[in-house]
């Protein structure tokens, strides 16, 4: 019985040593350059100016992020992560902004608000002075109450509800979900798409709801007619068959999905081999429905519609993210990984409109107060400010075809 | 009325699946008196046998399915004759407490084999939906009805004809009787679990042929559901698990579309909860007399 317990103690130590080298290869810590630069100017800089050799530390900023690295939500995680870490290498191996490196820390959430707190509390552990808030929703909003406390500046790439920048050290680079609510009926009256429509969303997601309750006043302005509301739960998620029948008897030309790409994966293929041809659009959420969905049930999304503000081939700066993106990590970039890229560019434009430095006692108050002075042209569109911390941003809609989104044209 | 007849052919679909999990949680009850709570599980390692074969071995779904069957049965059969013949003679508890653990090991070993992703589960029954006067059924669901209601009769005739059927309802009316009367207890305990868990890899087929992903948890909430079936007709007794079994679908899917999407597990149990007050051996149990 002792050998077993020995074995398995053993056994633990030896997967907590994996454990920490999967982290070890996940953080890109070299800093070059911070210590590179003063070496040249180093024999000078000793003698005639004291100042000079203050880079020379070579200062170093921490960027935690959290977000689901596993779980049914991991893909938002993971894109994140991936978008945020070619930022830093890019602006580190750019020479960093004023001699500061960016350091990126991320830990795994799994969609849950409790683990995302001990997440942060991790990583303030860890020297934390930027974070990126949480990938979703419900965990950013347990973020920011813990971040309020310690005054850093939290800007979500994509936690997209009200309350996620509630506090005055939040901001965020995706849209609000009241805006992609209005947006989603706006888009869809303007175009004609249709003026039946029935929803089914998550009763049990933050998301899902404040998406859904905007959508529904906006589309009653609009001459809309909601003609079927179906919800489910995070416990009632795999089985969509009765929903899908009562939209089909409720003549519905359009169904909305403001849900996540998981489960909207389970609803396209079950409304597939039920034969139904309703269009269906969906908020953000939607975005990376092509790798959920899995090869096999591609034509399922043929025609899916969603709201998203980026599109990979909408300018040069995009088209040169999408095929760095694909070289390092083999995949086409979603907006989640724009979001993350983005996130890691208004962090140093920040730092750089504040001139602050991590060493700094008054470095949180700098850099929030820059936040509403840039302008950031990033991947998902030209962002600017206000104390909200929500940002201006245009909104585009993109149609799946064969597996990749395309812009959307009028017909 | 033509939504109504829509929904209780998919709820007929879903409950005949719970009817074939129900089936292996009440056969093992009845023979040999203790809740197999990995049953639901099993569905998961079948689904993944599939997954596989077919989706990247790139075998052709018969195959697959045999190897799903052949595969449950032996993890069956090892599950058994590992984690639950050791503690026959131990108080139910500890058996039942195993039961968990071993729910939780299987869970534990697909999460690290294939990770916390759902996978998308091959198309291996392609059935066109038909259509009947307005009424669009789809084809997997036809199909599940159909396969359930044969292994149904099949499973009925086996234990009602053939002798181990026989030495089964022996073992369940008295064990120490069945055992003087030269019937192997652990031989009729092993074929219980090595057909209970072929059952359940063929529900696990058309579990996620129905629903289209599977993750290491995906067994878990219809094995709960499929618990609840057998105890609902009368635990122990086999007509009872596809009476209950085929109910309580039909009330989840009804109770879905007419009620409250939200609330149809709550009606479910409240449904249970009634009939176990009014007939407390569930629908076809029998009372069992303590013999002293």
């Amino acid at each position: 019985m002792k050998k077993i317990f020995a074995l398995a103690l053993a056994l633990m130590m030896v997967l907590a040593a994996f454990a920490g080298c999967a982290n070890d290869a996940t953080e890109p810590t070299e800093t070059p350059v911070g210590t590179e630069a003063p070496e040249g100017t180093e024999a000078p800089a000793t003698t005639d100016n004291p100042d000079a050799a203050e880079p020379a530390e070579g200062e170093t900023l921490i960027i935690g992020g959290i977000g689901p690295l596993t779980g049914d939500y991991a893909t938002y995680g993971v894109s994140v992560k991936q978008g945020a870490e070619m930022a830093v290498k890019e602006i580190n191996e750019a020479g960093g902004v004023n001699g500061i490196t960016f350091q990126l820390l991320f830990e795994d959430d799994q969609t849950d608000a409790e683990m995302a707190v001990n997440a942060y509390n991790k990583l303030m552990d860890n020297g934390m002075q930027v974070s990126l808030g949480a990938v979703t929703s419900g965990a950013c909003i347990a973020v920011s109450e813990v971040s309020k406390e310690d005054g850093i500046l939290m800007l979500t790439p994509s936690g997209s509800q009200v309350e996620c920048i509630q506090y005055d050290n939040g901001f965020r680079i995706c849209f609000a979900d009241p805006e992609q609510g209005v947006n989603a009926a706006k888009f869809i009256a303007e175009n004609g798409l249709a003026t039946k429509i029935a929803i089914i969303y998550d009763k049990s997601n933050d998301y899902s709801n404040g998406i859904k309750e905007n959508f529904v006043t906006a589309a009653a302005d609009l001459g809309l007619e909601i003609v079927s509301e179906q919800a489910f739960t995070n416990q009632s998620n795999t089985d969509f068959s009765v929903q899908l029948q009562a939209i089909a008897g409720s003549g519905a030309e359009l169904i909305f999905l403001p849900i996540y790409a998981q489960e909207a994966a389970y609803i396209l293929t079950q409304a597939q081999s039920a034969g139904m041809e309703q269009i269906f659009f969906g908020g953000d959420g939607l975005d990376g429905i092509i790798e959920k969905i899995g090869a096999d049930n591609v034509s399922a999304t043929e025609g899916v519609m969603f709201l998203t503000p980026f599109d990979p081939n909408a300018d040069e700066q995009n088209i040169k993210f999408t095929s760095d993106y694909q070289a390092a990590y083999g995949a086409t970039p979603d907006q989640f990984a724009a979001d993350g890229y983005d996130a890691i560019y208004t962090i140093k434009a920040a730092l750089e409109q504040s001139g602050a430095k991590p060493s700094d006692s008054d470095f949180n108050e700098k850099m929030i107060a820059a936040m509403t002075e840039i302008t950031v042209d990033g991947t998902t569109g030209t962002m600017q400010w206000d104390a909200s911390g929500a940002p201006s941003k245009a909104a585009a809609v993109v149609v799946l075809r064969d597996g990749a989104p395309t812009p959307y044209t009028a017909e | 009325m033509m939504d109504l007849i829509v929904n209780l052919v998919s709820g007929l679909s879903l409950g005949s699946i719970y009817a074939l999990i129900a089936l292996g949680y009440t056969m093992v009850y009845g023979i040999a008196k203790m809740l197999n709570f990995a049953h639901g599980d099993i569905i998961m390692v079948g689904a993944f046998t599939v997954i596989t074969t077919v989706s990247m071995l790139g075998l052709p779904p018969a195959l697959g399915i045999i190897a799903s069957i052949v595969c449950c049965v032996v993890l069956g059969v090892c599950v058994e004759r590992i984690a639950y013949k050791p503690l026959r003679k131990a108080q139910p508890l500890a058996v039942l407490i195993t039961a968990i653990g071993v729910s939780y090991f299987l869970q534990s070993l697909a999460l690290l084999i294939f990770g916390s992703t759902q996978h998308s589960f091959p198309k291996i029954i392609t059935v066109p939906a038909i259509e009947i006067g307005g009424l669009t059924i789809q084809g997997n669901m036809l199909v599940t009805l159909a396969v359930t209601t044969i292994i149904m009769v099949a499973m009925s005739l086996f234990i009602a004809k053939s002798r181990t059927g026989k030495a089964m309802r022996a073992v369940s009316e008295d064990r120490d009787a069945a055992e003087l009367m030269g019937i192997s207890v652990n031989r009729t305990i092993t074929i219980t679990f090595a057909i209970g868990s072929a059952l359940a890899a063929v529900a696990g087929v058309f579990y996620c042929t129905t629903y289209g992903f599977i993750g290491p948890y995906t067994g878990s909430m219809p094995g709960i559901k499929a618990f609840v079936a057998a105890v609902f007709g009368g635990i122990g007794s086999i007509p009872g698990a596809m009476l209950g079994g085929i109910l309580l679908g039909v009330i989840e899917n009804l109770a879905k579309r007419y009620i409250s999407t939200e609330l149809s597990d709550a009606i479910v149990f409240a449904v249970l909860i009634i009939v176990l007050m009014v007939k407390p051996t569930g629908l076809l149990g029998k009372r069992v007399n303590e013999k002293v």
